[in-house]
């Protein structure tokens, strides 16, 4: 790659680059993400590569290894361009087979193209498939079309041209114009307008400032950022490096979870590869501006997404958040001014330079502008990561583009926002989803975690799920955090081993109200909503496990009672085999008898029974 | 377990001396030797000038680090929002009984250490289990079982 010493010399090279890429070469995309990876897509790659070689397509066929193409549930997915057939759940062993029929015959193979899962109609191009229809990309749109670790292909796509944009044409006020009149809110949870605190920033008196990229994504089911670092990390060093500029930072910190080790590899490799070409370093562009890019690993503790806490852990101390204000604007990492945004909100700024502040605006709500990516996972049959305008409704991401759930199951709730969001239930499914919206319902938009809940889902165990997550990972700074987490754990508990009491959930409420009042973070303020927006939606689920003792989602296991029926047990002893407490006795081929005592309600011999024989209540 | 390559020596050579590095240090040492001897934790002190405090503070609020020697296998078991509400504990029940080891312990051989992890961030593939680096999803008792024999 050159070093590119000025934009006239970086729009020469794209032109180049451009003019080089034929727009109608076949290209084999197999996808890499989050869902894909574990599912076997470097051994599906291989198999590409082996295939291409042996019937002499290397170089007239491309193939990438790309980013997340969304449709996780079924995974491998490969995208063949530049029809856009979407094949699914592709094995190596399949490979042979696309690669005669379709890169070189032109021919669909007909079983590994989508079919919807109730109406089992069949699309075989992305277009057709009703899991993208509705669908709008801006952070996610690059993700199957460029290799994540091809600065080429970024750069073929119009990559840093937001940021030539800025550095010659556009001062730093605006720039924090732009983002401010865009729209654009935080996309970490707390939904702050950007453009505001990009402007306290740049007005903090200081000769140093700071960047932060927060890729600390903590709440568990959701994993939106991890997709966009590992399949687009250059958007993400594109927008800071415009941050640095609007507000005058010389160094910016990318702060990843540990357990994202691909990301770090993919943003360690773009921010080298940055450096080389001279989007970062002394004289960006030969602009006169400087930027620097480091990573930060965290080391795992959820309280580190929030932001004083995450300032704290990359200085090098333990993750304790700080009363604010002071808020990081003003003074944060080492005391100086910091900008700390979340790998989406950054990887919408180039896009928003690009495409200019009214066009971001004109899309979503009143009030929330631009899209939103979720990760849509739990009872739905298209799990996956989707992208769409804010304002959408619940319905719409759950019925059309999740495709709705398993016919023999019914719809509970959808909880969003993480262990600080809430679960809303089916009254409000039509609810345009925005900041505003979600916060009147008693959730939250949160990172964009959306779990879809069935019947088998019990909310009071799903509240005490939360608590205990938040319980865990409170810092255990502040009491009412600390010990408010302790004590609703422990109510729950109570509620669930059958000893509740209806004063408990009074109890509860007053607890939660202590808690978001007089918290020092964000963790602490937000953990009652777990537990209120359950108590308020679903009180009837709470005194049935009070009053009755019942558990009717079959999951709180103190409430639950297996039996065998006499009438249908064959005596197979297959319950037997699996009960690891011995509880199942008697001869084989004769109706078997189970201990109430010994029972531990695993339900094992609930499973492992293909006689419908082992009951449970 | 990979064969510790680097010493403790080149470990600390790659790092300035600031406290800021403290925890990028902790880091390297317990991905290296998969734990942090208190002769690791003195000697990352002294080079970065940070108290034994400091460094006890942080190597025990955060959970990558581990101040006891791991087993030659890891097994995570996500208990993610989504692996929690399809059965995750249920997984970690098998391989408690499996391998005879609680969740967070490490078998007495030094063979298995058996975890739990908020979040694996797979969570369309749920319920999910790290086998060392392998992803096991949409993983059952029976699946689950089967690749743990594989590792005996």
């Amino acid at each position: 790659m050159p070093k590119f010493e000025s934009v006239d010399h970086l729009q020469q090279y794209r032109r180049q680059l451009q003019a080089s890429r034929d727009p109608n070469q076949p290209q084999v995309l197999v996808c890499s993400g989050p869902g894909c990876l574990p599912m076997g897509s470097i051994e599906v790659a291989a198999a590409f590569r082996e295939e291409l070689g042996k019937n002499g397509l290397n170089g007239k066929v491309l193939l990438k290894e790309c980013g997340c193409q969304g449709l996780c549930a079924r995974a491998v997915k490969v995208l063949i361009r530049p029809q856009e057939i979407a094949y699914q759940e592709v094995t190596p062993e399949d490979v042979p087979e696309i690669v005669e029929a379709t890169l070189k015959n032109g021919q669909l193979v007909e079983r590994l193209i989508y079919e919807h899962p109730l109406t089992q109609e069949k699309a075989a191009f992305k277009a057709d498939i009703p899991f993208y229809k509705g669908q709008m990309p801006i952070v996610l749109r690059k993700l199957d079309i460029i290799d994540p670790q091809s600065l080429d292909d970024y750069l073929a796509l119009g990559g840093y041209r937001a940021l030539r944009k800025a550095l010659t044409g556009m001062s730093p006020d605006e720039v924090i114009d732009a983002v401010e009149q865009s729209g654009l809110r935080g996309r970490g949870g707390g939904g702050f307008p950007t453009g505001r605190k990009w402007r306290v920033c740049q007005e903090a008196l200081s000769d140093i400032k700071f960047i932060i990229c927060n890729g600390d994504e903590g709440d568990p089911g959701a994993f939106m950022d991890r997709a966009v670092m590992e399949g687009d990390p250059h958007a993400v060093l594109e927008g800071m490096i415009i941050g640095g500029y609007a507000i005058g930072a010389k160094q910016g910190y990318i702060y990843v979870r540990h357990e994202y080790p691909l990301a770090v590899t993919h943003l360690n490799k773009a921010i080298d590869q940055a450096r080389e070409c001279g989007f970062l370093g002394k004289n960006i562009l030969r602009s006169g501006f400087d930027f620097d890019i480091k990573i930060s690993r965290g080391a795992g503790a959820f309280v580190c997404g929030e932001e004083t806490a995450l300032i704290a852990s990359i200085e090098g101390y333990i993750g304790e958040p700080t009363p604010r204000p002071p808020y990081p604007a003003e003074s944060g990492l080492f005391d100086y001014p910091t900008i700390i945004n979340n790998v989406e909100t950054w990887a919408n700024i180039p896009e928003i330079i690009n495409m200019g502040a009214e066009w971001f605006a004109a899309i979503g709500t009143e009030n929330s502008k631009g899209t939103k990516v979720f990760s849509l996972v739990g009872a739905v049959n298209q799990t996956g990561l989707v992208e769409v305008p804010m304002g959408t409704t619940l319905r719409q991401i759950v019925f059309e583009l999740g495709g709705g759930l398993r016919p023999d199951r019914q719809f509970k709730a959808v909880q969003t926002g993480g262990p600080s969001g809430g679960c809303i239930p089916e009254q409000f499914l039509d609810l345009p989803v925005d900041y505003d919206s979600l916060q009147s319902v008693g959730s939250i938009m949160g990172s964009g975690g959306m779990i879809v809940m069935d019947n088998t889902s019990c909310t009071v165990d799903v509240a005490r799920y939360f608590i205990s997550f938040l319980h865990d990972e409170s810092c255990g700074k502040c009491t009412p955090c600390r010990e408010g987490t302790k004590h609703l754990l422990h109510i729950l508990d109570e509620i669930i081993a059958g000893r509740g009491e209806e004063e408990h959930l009074t109890l509860m409420e007053e607890l939660c109200d202590t808690m978001a009042s007089s918290s020092i973070c964000g963790l602490g303020m937000s953990a009652p909503n777990p537990v209120r927006s359950t108590i308020k939606y679903f009180r009837d689920e709470y005194l049935a496990h009070i009053r009755d003792k019942k558990c009717h989602a079959l999951v709180c296991r103190p409430l639950l009672k297996y039996t065998i029926d006499p009438e249908t047990c064959t005596g197979c002893l297959a319950c037997v085999r699996e009960c690891p407490v011995g509880a199942i006795t008697g001869k084989k081929k004769l109706p078997q008898d189970l201990d109430q005592e010994l029972c531990v309600k695993c339900g094992l011999c609930y499973e492992a029974c293909q006689f419908e024989a082992v009951k449970v209540e | 377990m990979k064969k510790s390559q680097k010493t403790i020596e080149s470990i600390l050579a790659g790092y300035p001396r600031h406290p800021q590095n403290l925890i990028g240090l902790l880091q390297d040492v317990q991905a290296e030797y998969n734990y942090i001897s208190p002769e690791h934790l003195a000697l990352i002190c002294d080079h970065v000038g940070a108290p034994l405090t400091q460094a006890w503070s942080v190597a025990t609020f955060y959970k990558s680090f581990s101040l006891e020697p791991r087993g030659e296998h890891e097994i995570k078991v996500c208990l993610g929002t989504t692996c929690h509400l399809k059965g995750g504990n249920r997984l970690v029940e098998t391989c408690e009984r499996d391998l005879g080891v609680a969740r967070g312990q490490t078998t007495e051989d030094l063979r298995f250490t058996l975890d739990t992890v908020n979040c694996l961030g797979s969570c369309a593939l749920a319920p999910v289990v790290m086998v060392d680096e392998d992803y096991l999803g949409g993983a059952n008792i029976r699946s689950l079982k089967k690749r743990l024999s594989k590792l005996e």
